[in-house]
């Protein structure tokens, strides 16, 4: 579960942001705004992405680079959303 | 305006075909008449756009003893009181031609003639009794001067396409050249391209004699110490006072043409300020042109609308999409022989085709403003920064970057973390002198994570950044962060890109002269002078400026926020409107071949352009970037120089 979520946001952003097919030495924690991978459209093609593929609903207020800066953190917070829908269900 | 070239040195083989072949290859520039002129080691060639003394203008000039000739593309516009000057000297002209006035003004006061002039030049004028040529190009870089070094011969044009047609010079890509256009959007001067082929930076001349050849600056942009702005001891009301009669002087003095003089209206502040002006000077209708886009977010025709009504100027637009964009787009980076990073160019190709085709030769524009008054949002960008920066603790301050873009919804719509993410600054950027423009570089160089494992390593650890830092002027470090701010852009970006790209080249496609009374050297200096409060008052942008002509404008567009030009990039080369050639140039065995971008990240990018997904600003510039970039290698590297028909008048 946990290395499915993080391979397939990996996969998202090494195609659209990273235009390349392994890049293994971008580090899971290295910030996405601070390497210039991603800019103000880039977040909202990332939430679209995570929203339609993992099914989750993403706030407004949730839209902050704590939750979306780095392929860890956006990994830990999809858990996070998809934890708090099974535990609604 | 006209097309120039020429050889000094060790004639070639054929002299004066190579000469007819070099001036054919920018015969678009002058299709009105061409000539050449060959005395001992010089070679003069020139392609006419008939403007000023249509009779007896006719070039290569020489003068009356043989002595001097001149080959000269541009307008010396203060002619009819130089010429004045120089008859008390005693000098005697054989014709009303500006042209002419350099050769004698040349005879009166040597190289330091070009300080005299107030124009748009480029010029080569060979004087045989010193065995000396002499170029040179005017203050703001309006008019184009290549040249390149072949043995004991230079060569030199209007564009660098007149100097492949010449045997043995070849197009190779300057990596770092490369590397500069996609960082800053232009190479930095001399550079061009090309290795081995510079261009004649603005304000200089350049002096050739037997085995020497000096480059030299006549002029510089330069601006006051922070705090010591030579205007701070007046008031405003004075100072907008001198500013309004020196724009309206330069404005008049731009009307000089013995053919019609048109102007562009945007429907900006800036060159309706221009058109305002004419109509103030002089009263009769003033043929008006402009673009216009079927998308809403670039389209200005509402504020055409206006201005044309309050004026009663008789106009016409051209419409343009993505579509037409794509068609055009080769023919403007044949035009450019550059790559560029945005698409904004072409559709002012088909204005000047428009204009061309209302059988106009000149127009006047507003450009150069939003670069001596402050008006791009980069120096609100900047100065909100700075403030920010200044109180990093602060809750408050961050909420100014809101102000920032309103015209591009997606990055209005973010959240706050994410614009202070976005604009705040690294460690070290305060004390860095390229603060203003550092987000907008790293932006664009983020495109370079395209350039192929090959070209990286062939541009080992380049730093474009850490080049143009120290390029910088040694006072710049004293300058106000927005005199500072400014002069990246008008001393980079404008020649760089603005009036070459966007302005000379694209215009003279279709052979119609752009005149610029905002870059009246008069008016240039006097901003630079101009306190820097009084450029942008609180995040007033042109405050000056607005103020300065408001009466001659509707309140709408005195009072009316910057929209800056733009036109669709992506879309022009994606979708299923696409034009065919986007997929040959882009296919991957081209790409490898080229050896410049990494074909499967090419591939990558061409997949999410066409994915119909809203795409970013680094998305749109890349694509533009390779594309332009893959056309132009492919035009200027793989095809040999078309030989251009030899027709000399």
């Amino acid at each position: 579960m946990t290395d499915s979520t993080e391979s397939r946001i990996r996969a998202f952003i090494q195609d659209n942001f990273l235009f390349a097919d392994n890049l293994d030495a971008f580090a899971n924690d290295a910030s996405l705004i601070e390497a210039g991978v991603i800019d103000s459209t880039g977040v909202l093609e990332l939430v679209s992405f995570l929203e339609s593929d993992f099914g989750i609903h993403i706030a407004d207020a949730d839209i902050v680079p704590e939750n979306l800066d780095s392929i860890a953190s956006i990994s830990a917070f999809v858990r996070f959303k998809q934890a708090s829908i099974a535990s609604v269900a | 305006m006209c097309g120039i070239a020429g050889f000094f040195g060790q004639p070639p083989n054929g002299a004066a075909a190579v000469l007819a072949d070099m001036i054919g290859a920018v015969r678009h520039r002058g299709p009105d008449a061409s000539g050449i002129h060959i005395k001992e080691t010089a070679g003069l060639a020139h392609a006419r756009l008939s403007i000023i003394d249509i009779a007896s203008g006719q070039q290569p000039m020489r003068t009356a003893d043989d002595e001097l000739s001149i080959t000269f593309n541009g307008e010396i516009f203060n002619y009819v009181e130089l010429k004045t000057e120089l008859e008390r000297h005693g000098h005697i002209f054989r014709t009303a031609s500006d042209t002419e006035v350099i050769l004698h003004a040349y005879r009166q006061w040597d190289v330091d003639c070009v300080s005299r002039f107030n124009g748009d030049f480029a010029f080569a004028l060979h004087d045989a009794r010193q065995r000396r040529l002499f170029a040179s190009r005017d203050r703001m870089g309006v008019r184009p001067f290549f040249f390149t070094r072949q043995g004991r011969c230079i060569y030199f044009a209007s564009e660098i396409k007149a100097l492949l047609t010449v045997p043995g010079i070849t197009a190779e890509i300057d990596p770092i050249a490369l590397d500069q256009i996609f960082t800053f959007w232009c190479p930095l001067a001399p550079r061009t391209g090309f290795k081995g082929i510079e261009e004649l930076e603005p304000g200089h001349r350049l002096i050739a004699e037997s085995d020497r050849l000096v480059c030299e600056p006549y002029w510089r942009l330069t601006y006051p110490r922070s705090g010591e702005e030579e205007e701070d001891r007046r008031s405003e009301p004075e100072i907008r006072e001198e500013l309004r009669a020196l724009l309206l002087d330069a404005t008049e003095l731009r009307l000089r043409s013995d053919v019609p003089v048109g102007a562009y209206l945007s429907g900006g502040l800036d060159s309706s300020i221009i058109t305002a002006a004419v109509k103030h000077i002089r009263s009769d209708r003033l043929r008006t042109f402009s673009v216009t886009f079927d998308n809403a977010e670039f389209d200005e025709t509402a504020f055409q609308n206006e201005m044309v009504a309050a004026l009663g100027t008789a106009h016409s637009a051209v419409a343009t999409t993505p579509a037409d964009i794509g068609a055009l787009f080769p023919q403007v980076i044949k035009a450019a022989e550059r790559p560029i990073l945005r698409t904004a160019p072409a559709p002012l190709h088909r204005l000047s085709a428009l204009v061309r085709d209302e059988h106009f030769k000149v127009v006047l524009t507003g450009e150069g403003a939003d670069e001596l008054f402050a008006g791009y949002d980069i120096f609100k960008e900047a100065k909100i920064r700075r403030f920010i920066a200044a109180q990093p603790q602060s809750s408050r301050r961050p909420l100014l970057l809101r102000k920032l873009y309103p015209y591009l919804p997606r990055l209005a719509g973010q959240s706050q973390t994410y614009l202070e993410s976005f604009f705040g600054a690294r460690p070290g950027d305060e004390t860095d002198p390229l603060f203003s423009h550092l987000p907008r570089f790293r932006n664009t160089a983020s495109a370079k994570m395209f350039f192929s494992g090959a070209l990286k390593a062939e541009l080992g650890g380049y730093d474009a950044l850490a080049d143009l830092r120290d390029r910088l002027p040694a006072d710049f470090p004293r300058w106000h962060p927005l005199s500072q701010a400014q002069y990246l852009e008008a001393g980079l970006l404008l020649p760089g890109y603005i009036l070459s790209s966007q302005g000379d080249r694209a215009a003279m496609a279709n052979a119609v002269e752009g005149r610029f009374p905002f870059l009246d050297h008069r008016v240039v200096e006097f901003a630079a002078r101009i306190p820097p409060r009084f450029k942008m008052r609180a995040l007033r942008e042109k405050h000056i400026l607005r103020d300065a002509f408001q009466d001659l404008l509707p309140k709408t567009i005195a009072n009316r926020i910057k929209q800056p030009y733009r036109a669709p990039d992506a879309p022009s080369f994606s979708g299923p409107d696409a034009p065919a050639w986007v997929s040959d140039t882009l296919a991957t065995d081209r790409v490898r071949d080229a050896g410049l971008f990494e074909p499967r990240a090419v591939e990558k990018l061409m997949t999410k352009c066409n994915s119909g997904r809203p795409l970013g600003f680094k998305d749109n510039a890349a694509l533009v970037g390779i594309v332009s970039t893959q056309l132009w290698h492919d035009m200027f590297t793989k095809q040999a120089a078309q030989p251009p028909a030899r027709k000399i008048a």
